[in-house]
């Protein structure tokens, strides 16, 4: 404490030691929030459903999601990923997941979405096993926090079967 | 800066950043706001810095009392003695 740049080395390192604490208690402080997010998907329309000549089903679906996700906001949350992936069982695999829409929701006020729009990604299956196919929308979401950990987290809806022939 | 001012500057930097970082995580957090909280602890920081790094009149109240040189001479520093022969008492 003897000089001028002394005195302020001092105080630079440990106000950025007090920050890192705070942002340590902000990120903890997330785990006192419990989100109870809600999430709707209806299928109200296959566009279309057909075999490509390489072998592989592809189907368009026309989706329609209202979702309630403002619990998932916080003070230290920056902003919410979210996608709906649709996953099936294969006689291969055990755990299809292809992705039909995803999502940047920047502010708690824009977290009451409802969306009415054809799958963004292609839902197409490595082979041909989609018809009559039993499958689930999942909705995943990444919360993502100003300073400390990301959560993770989904709702699965289950119910949802493709028609037995192709159109 | 005398001794008294140094102890006095560290203690105050150390007491005002935890006073303000404690009321600025309270102050964001209470009201949800991240960026709140990182305003006042700035603000705070700006402020701890202004009152304690600058060697302000208040950290000098306690000058140390150095000897007149006229009264060191009068007590001259012990010259150093020639260095005493090794002492042979090895038997």
């Amino acid at each position: 404490m003897h000089s001028f740049v002394y005195r302020a080395n001092a105080l630079l390192t440990f106000a950025v030691t007090i920050l890192a604490v705070m942002c340590a208690m902000a990120s903890f402080s997330d785990n006192l929030n419990v989100p109870s997010p809600t999430a709707e998907v209806q299928v109200l329309n296959i566009n279309w459903f057909q075999k490509h000549p390489n072998g592989n089903d592809e189907v368009s679906l026309t989706l329609n999601m209202s979702a309630n996700l403002q619990s998932m906001f916080t003070w230290n949350t920056k902003q919410v990923f979210v996608f709906i992936a649709a996953e099936y069982e294969t006689p291969l695999n055990s755990l299809n997941q292809v992705s039909l829409w995803d999502g940047i929701i920047p502010s708690k006020e824009h977290a009451k979405i409802w969306i009415h729009t054809t799958n963004k990604y292609r839902f197409s299956d490595q082979g041909s096993n989609l018809r009559g196919k039993e499958f689930n929308l999942t909705l995943h979401w990444h919360v993502m926090p100003k300073t400390g950990k990301m959560f993770a987290d989904k709702i699965v809806m289950t119910g949802y079967r493709l028609p037995d022939e192709y159109r | 800066m005398d001794w008294q001012g140094q102890k006095l500057s560290e203690q105050l930097m150390q007491i005002m950043l935890v006073a303000f970082a404690v009321v600025a995580f309270i102050t964001g957090y209470s009201i949800g706001s991240f960026q709140t909280m990182l305003l006042i602890y700035t603000a705070g920081v700006v402020l701890t810095t202004l009152v304690t790094v600058p060697n302000w009149p208040f950290f000098n109240r306690h000058p140390l009392k150095w000897l007149d040189p006229i009264e060191a001479e009068r007590h001259p520093k012990p010259q150093p003695v020639a260095p005493k022969k090794k002492s042979t008492k090895q038997h």
